[in-house]
């Protein structure tokens, strides 16, 4: 009689499920599994390696593409450790921006999660509904940077620029009439302030209909709960962080036990779940899109009332203003010094880390007094997600790893880096 | 019937009955396929809807014209045989898919005249039929010599035959209702003085939604749609399938989903019967109600996520099969008393 085998089953990384490029080695027992291997590394693109063979200002834009669904939070850890290094005294303007921002990557990291994740489990409608507030988010993006993804927006020192007054319009083309471009329009014709602020209104409901399509819904329910339990004991244990460590009820969060940026002058609560299982990770991401929410409108209110610089003025480090610099010959010396040698950050380490929408993204920093990085090392939340993923499914059908794929918020930009 | 047929008929002697049968059947199955292509742009724009999204809108006006470039798309593309396959199998297995899905037309009644053939075990007949399409999925996966091919025809055969029971137990309440397997037969006993109070919906309306249902796992539409598993299995036991050959089984798919739709309304809305008593009947009806309940196919598309495939098992088994058991026993005691008036 033949001996009764395992079934091994190659799971990506050409895959619907597998967020890019996850190669997964399952080894089955009928559709359960026995054993959940992931296999990274085909994303990789050396960006530790690339960073420290370019000026500080370089690798900016860089860290956009780790994460690439939450591209403003990854330069703000890195921006960060360089601000730590230097200790350039960041306006508190640029403050409320960088945290305006991470907020607003943070929403729109969790619609992209919650569309992908909704995706995975089959409900295909959640997608289409997420996307739809993406874009607007997206827009607010370009406003402000010019690009709607990789924004390169935050800089050692402050932020690119100040928040323009006026946002992108949509055009009259073969799809959208003149009539339906200008109904589109409608909430664009003010500042982007006032284009978030009307975003900020109009977003909880739009949160209220994705939790109509899954929160009670009892397929979704069946599907989530139970599924990827995790212990708080074991969360800790295994590195995790975010939403991860919140869905098992660890409440550790940056943004109120570390607070950076402006974090500790905005009024915000922090999520967190009881079982730890893909349910109340769910639950948790959720409430804190209606979170990030209320910050933004915070950051709205005060950005409103208090102009003022968005970088510092030490032109060690930040570019001198235009006409200054034609006027003026040592700016000049300086905005050439900075674009062409680039800043030189004194000798040392340092460590910074944020409440990245994944959990803590930190970045490691040594320095020994040149134009670039000694070393730059990269933590991704994601990565600590994966190497659990295993213990996660075990016991699970192949059906519940998408789950947990899905409810880990895989994005292999960060964790192949 | 038809006179002004008859010099062809005596023309053709004995040849002329498989001739007319053969004219007959390619009058239901070419409007079949035309439906089936116009059902797959139907789904696209009534769920782009749903999604916000307007749908395929580029090819002719309104995309009318996109079925014909799917099916144009899907012609010429290669037919890719995977190594290791079977290839006998792997050829027959789509033919065996759809050969059941067109064949049960022959007794599926469009108004009181318009049937292929009256059988009398017509009921009987469709259920035969509808179960001969799990072999071709089975085969299929096997042939593939693929592990996702492999798993996506356990999983549908596993579905189809449980949910099958659970569907044969509601037809069978259907015929104690109608008394008769001939599907003109129970449309004909829906007829009465009320309209669409006289619709075995009514006293069976249990029935009704537990066929409804199987019926959407039957034909492995969403949220049953385990055996196809897009993030799962990706394609389940079709993956391995490009060209004329995966256009097969999607024809048989949706072959089956309006047959599944045409049996509902004959069973248990009345089929081409008025919903009120002042209009006439008219095979109108018929299309409508059908329209209805495809509409309802593509609603639940849009808005479920899927079962895992144990949660599947376990509503037909645990909650499909005693509902309708009991049911059956409710109807046949209520059959007995003075208040059954269908």
């Amino acid at each position: 009689m033949p001996e009764i085998k395992n079934y091994t089953m190659n799971f990506g990384p050409q895959h619907p499920a597998a967020h890019g490029v996850l190669r997964l080695v399952l080894e089955l027992d009928g559709e359960v599994i026995v054993r959940a291997d992931p296999h990274i590394g085909l994303l990789h693109r050396a960006t530790e390696k690339l960073a420290e063979h370019k000026t500080y200002l370089q690798s900016v834009p860089y860290m956009d593409r780790l994460d690439y669904v939450s591209m403003m939070c990854n330069e703000h850890a890195y921006v960060q450790a360089i601000e730590k290094m230097t200790g350039i005294e960041v306006p508190l303007r640029a403050q409320y921006i960088r945290v305006m921002f991470d907020e607003i990557t943070r929403i729109l990291n969790h619609l992209m999660w919650l569309g992908a994740h909704g995706l995975d489990i089959g409900a295909m409608t959640v997608f289409l509904y997420c996307f739809r507030e993406r874009e607007d988010l997206m827009d607010a993006y370009e406003a402000v940077s010019g690009a709607r993804m990789h924004a390169a927006y935050y800089r050692p020192g402050g932020v690119y620029r100040d928040l323009p007054d006026s946002m992108p319009q949509y055009e009259a083309s073969k799809i959208h009439n003149a009539a339906a471009v200008k109904k589109m329009n409608e909430n664009r014709q003010g500042s982007l302030l006032d284009f978030l602020e009307d975003f900020t209104r109009r977003f909880p409901t739009y949160v209220d209909e994705y939790e109509t399509l899954l929160t009670d819904n009892r397929i979704w329910k069946q599907r989530t709960v139970g599924i990827g339990v995790v212990s708080p004991e074991r969360a800790v244990a295994l590195g995790m962080t975010g939403p991860m460590l919140r869905g098992s009820g660890v409440e550790w969060d940056l943004r109120k036990k570390q607070p950076y940026a402006a974090y500790d002058k905005v009024d915000f609560d922090v999520p967190v779940g009881r079982n730890g299982d893909s349910y109340d990770r769910y639950l948790v991401r959720v409430e804190e899109m209606r979170q990030s929410n209320r910050i933004i409108k915070q950051c709205v209110d005060w950005l409103r009332v208090n102009p003022g610089p968005v970088m510092a003025s030490n032109h060690k480090y930040s570019p001198p203003g235009r006409e200054s610099m034609k006027q003026n010959m040592e700016e000049l010396i300086h905005h050439f010094k900075l674009f062409t040698e680039g800043m030189h950050v004194p000798a040392g380490e340092a460590y910074a880390a944020v409440e990245h929408p994944k959990g803590e993204f930190g970045i490691y920093l040594v320095s020994d007094g040149a134009n670039k990085p000694y070393r730059l090392k990269i933590r991704a939340p994601g990565f600590a997600h994966l190497a659990a993923l295993d213990e996660m499914a075990r016991g699970h059908m192949i059906a519940d790893v998408v789950t947990i794929i899905g409810t880990q918020d895989i994005v292999f930009g960060e964790i192949d880096r | 019937m038809m006179e002004w047929l008859q010099p062809i008929q005596n023309l053709l002697g004995p040849v002329w009955l498989p001739l007319w049968t053969a004219v007959k059947i390619m009058l239901i199955v070419m409007p079949l396929m035309g439906a089936v292509a116009y059902l797959t742009l139907a789904e696209r724009k009534v769920i782009g809807w749903m999604q916000i999204r307007i749908g395929p809108n580029r090819v002719g006006y309104f995309g009318l014209l996109q079925p014909l470039a799917d099916g144009l798309k899907l012609f010429m593309k290669e037919i890719i045989v995977p190594s290791g396959s079977n290839k006998f199998l792997f050829v027959i297995a789509p033919i065996m898919v759809l050969m059941p899905a067109l064949a049960a037309w022959a007794v599926v009644p469009f108004n009181a005249e318009l049937v292929l053939s009256n059988a009398n075990a017509g009921l009987l007949y469709i259920l035969a039929m509808t179960s001969l399409g799990v072999y071709g999925v089975i085969i299929a996966g096997w042939a593939s010599n693929s592990k996702y091919a492999f798993l996506g025809c356990l999983r549908s055969a596993a579905q189809i035959v449980s949910y099958e029971i659970a569907m044969g137990f509601a037809l069978v309440t259907v015929l104690m209702a109608a008394q008769s397997l001939n599907l003109g037969e129970i449309v004909r006993g829906q007829h009465g003085s009320y309209g669409m109070l006289n619709w075995y919906i009514i006293p069976l309306f249990p029935m009704f939604v537990v066929y409804l249902i199987s019926g959407v796992a039957e034909t492995n539409r969403a949220p049953f749609d385990v055996a196809e598993g897009e993030s799962e299995i990706v394609a389940g036991f079709h993956v391995e399938y490009s060209g004329m050959a995966f256009a097969l089984f999607f024809l048989g798919e949706y072959a089956n989903m309006i047959l599944v739709a045409f049996l509902t309304s004959i069973m248990f809305l009345g089929g081409w019967l008025s919903p009120v008593p002042f209009l006439p009947d008219s095979i109108v009806w018929m299309f409508g109600k059908v329209a209805f309940v495809l509409f309802l196919f593509l609603w639940f598309r849009a808005t479920f996520p899927r079962y895992r495939y144990d949660q599947l098992m376990r509503l037909g088994w645990k909650v499909f099969i005693p509902v309708s058991l009991i049911w059956v026993v409710v109807v046949g005691a209520w059959m007995q008393t003075s208040y059954w008036l269908w």
